[in-house]
């Protein structure tokens, strides 16, 4: 097994023209929570979607533990073990909030009740119903939900939407879990809530977490290595507060 | 409340089992004019297909437009099946001949469904309803160019008619098949699946939910039962005309599933009762001279209906009426609850600790950015 759990190697897309992410080489390690930095369009979110298969990259290629996943659908990638959030939530809006972690549950293979046997109400059906059931709250202990499992998930507030969708990604028992600015729109409590819990998820599920934010607190506070681009390309690479007070990552931010 | 919702999932069974044995008890009896029988089995035909076509419209978000032409497959396949069935062997026009005809026509109703959703479900919305609809009408088509002796042409295929005295009661059960079937389906992880991607096909896919899959079983099932109430047309005329399954009759079903409110099998029923009682009745009503009326009366009392069922005017007008505030109403009115309460204001908070104010930290927001939608497929 390879050392890294991600490695991309010189990905990058063009859209048309426009070379929307040249060149990007990230090396994350197992059990590392890895930032990814950068001004507004400068293609953070695009990695993510070439990560997941929205996007095939034009050039380069990425691994997930030593296995090349370029060319995979979304599906596919998912099942490999990459599982996201969204930067503006995608939740399942008319679906209550346990269930919007069941439908994440759904490829896991102790989850398993053909279509045959949920018509006809098999004794396997209640069995993974129930197995389902208490999987999903044990998973929404964790993100601090369990008490609004019963609620829509459009009438949650914004700061537990974002939980949701990372106890959502979570449901699909990933390897490396990439989150799309978790902290924003969050209230500074909740931003430090959201810290610890991004901390016990790694530990307990042994996972890799690649983030993109923009609340340098928060990147402080989590992440050892970063990554920071500028229109699409590396700026600077390696240990948080070297490249926080990299002059040329100073200049990219305020302008200068 | 758990209870409330479990006992809320059967009702509709109820209602169809008490229904089917009323309507039973009062044929046996002879109570029952042939008419009226002819009524039932045209209702329950429909609420077949409405619950089915609810299936996609409702349930999985998709619009089809071509529910007809399954319909219209199932009932020529399945009225061919019964006819050389009965003609050609011992079983004659005899319950299994049915049975063995609606599973024929099920199948090819299906099949066509997994044929035509396969290309047609990588199209989304006013797309795949376009394919849909021009499928419809294909198949209309197909039949009503088809060989005098295969199936009839023009002039439409010659099918036994059940003994009606029976027909609506195997129609109250395919109703009840095709319940199970839609709510168990939707209500197990199948179903979670399905909702997720109406919901939203983006995260679905990102959550690993295979969407096409589950869209062509939707559309699989949904024709399936499309072509038994297809079998049990034919199975209610003597003769089936390819020109009856024209894209207006796909309209009709949908209009039922609108009505009865997106994603409500019970509301596709009542809607399916409602409409279909408003055809027939139409029909015999206005005759004659006034036969012209027909079409434009049921148009009218369609629009009023919708009218009624979401005009905010008439929303207030029936959350002032129901039956849930006429009970209210018939209570005795209580004006202390609020009135004579004069610690209400004491209760309410008017004054903002200003430490609190000077607390929150501001510099947070900076960090904020807006939010810009990601697109979902590759934007050039």
């Amino acid at each position: 097994m390879s050392e890294y759990v991600l490695e991309t190697k010189d990905l990058g897309i063009s859209f048309g023209g426009l070379k929307a992410v040249q060149d990007v080489n990230l090396s994350i390690k197992r059990r590392q929570l890895y930032g990814l930095v950068g001004p507004n369009g400068a293609g953070k979110t695009t990695i993510f979607n070439m990560l997941t298969g929205v996007y095939q990259p034009t050039t380069g290629t990425f691994y997930l533990e030593g296995e090349e996943l370029k060319g995979l659908n979304q599906e596919k990638i998912n099942h490999k073990g990459i599982a996201r959030t969204f930067q503006n939530i995608r939740l399942f809006n008319n679906m209550s909030v346990i269930r919007n972690v069941m439908v994440g549950l759904h490829n896991q293979p102790e989850f398993k009740c053909g279509i045959v046997s949920s018509i006809f109400r098999l004794p396997s059906y209640y069995k993974t119903e129930k197995a389902m059931r208490e999987k999903a709250k044990s998973i929404l202990r964790i993100v601090g939900l369990e008490d609004e499992r019963n609620n829509l998930a459009c009438n949650l507030p914004y700061g537990k939407q974002r939980k949701l969708e990372i106890a959502r990604a979570l449901a699909t028992n990933p390897k490396l879990l990439l989150l799309d600015e978790p902290a924003a729109g969050m209230n500074p409590q909740e931003t430090a809530d959201l810290v610890e819990i991004v901390k016990s998820i790694r530990d307990q599920f042994d996972l890799t977490v690649l983030l993109i934010e923009h609340d340098m607190k928060f990147v402080a506070g989590l992440c050892d290595e970063i990554t920071v681009l500028n229109f699409g390309t590396v700026l600077a690479q390696g240990k948080t507060n070297d490249c926080l007070n990299d002059p040329e990552v100073v200049k990219a931010y305020l302008g200068g | 409340m758990k209870k409330n919702i479990q006992w809320k999932n059967f009702l509709n069974y109820f209602v169809v089992v008490i229904l089917g044995i009323i309507f039973t008890v009062l044929t046996m009896s002879g109570g029952l004019s042939t008419s009226f029988r002819y009524l039932l089995e045209q209702i329950t035909i429909a609420a077949i297909a409405a619950v089915s076509l609810s299936l996609v419209v409702g349930f999985l978000g998709e619009l089809s437009l071509g529910h007809a032409g399954f319909m219209c497959a199932g009932a020529y396949i399945g009225g061919k099946v019964a006819y050389l069935l009965a003609e050609n062997t011992g079983l004659g026009n005899s319950l299994i001949t049915m049975i063995i005809a609606l599973v024929v026509g099920a199948i090819v109703a299906a099949v066509l469904g997994l044929v035509i959703g396969l290309p047609a479900l990588r199209l989304k919305g006013d797309y795949l309803a376009i394919v849909t609809l021009a499928f419809g009408e294909i198949v209309k088509f197909i039949f009503m160019n088809s060989d005098k002796k295969t199936f009839g042409g023009a002039l439409g295929l010659d099918t036994p008619r059940f003994n009606s005295k029976y027909l609506f009661i195997v129609g109250f059960v395919l109703i009840l098949i095709t319940l199970a079937v839609v709510q168990n389906l939707m209500r197990s992880k199948h179903g979670r699946a399905i909702t997720a991607i109406r919901d939203n096909e983006i995260a679905a896919r990102a959550t690993g939910i295979n969407v096409t899959k589950y869209k062509l079983i939707v559309f699989m099932i949904s024709s399936m039962f499309a072509g038994m109430a297809g079998v049990l047309y034919s199975y209610a005329n003597y003769t089936i005309q390819s020109s009856k399954f024209d894209y207006n009759y796909s309209i009709e079903i949908l209009v039922m599933v609108v009505l009865g409110g997106m994603g409500s099998i019970n509301g596709s029923m009542i809607a399916a009762t409602i409409i279909t009682v408003l055809n027939v009745e139409l029909a015999t009503i206005l005759t004659g001279n006034l036969a012209v009326l027909q079409r434009l009366v049921y148009s009218l009392i369609l629009i009023l209906l919708v009218i009624y069922n979401n005009a905010p005017a008439f929303k207030n007008f029936r959350e002032k009426n129901n039956f849930r505030a006429l009970a209210g109403r018939l209570r005795p009115h209580n004006p202390s609850r609020i009135d004579n309460d004069e610690g209400q204001w004491a209760r309410i908070p008017t004054k903002i600790k200003m430490d609190e104010i000077l607390s929150t930290d501001f510099a947070k927001v900076d960090s904020f950015s807006p939010d810009k939608p990601d697109k979902p497929e590759g934007g050039h």
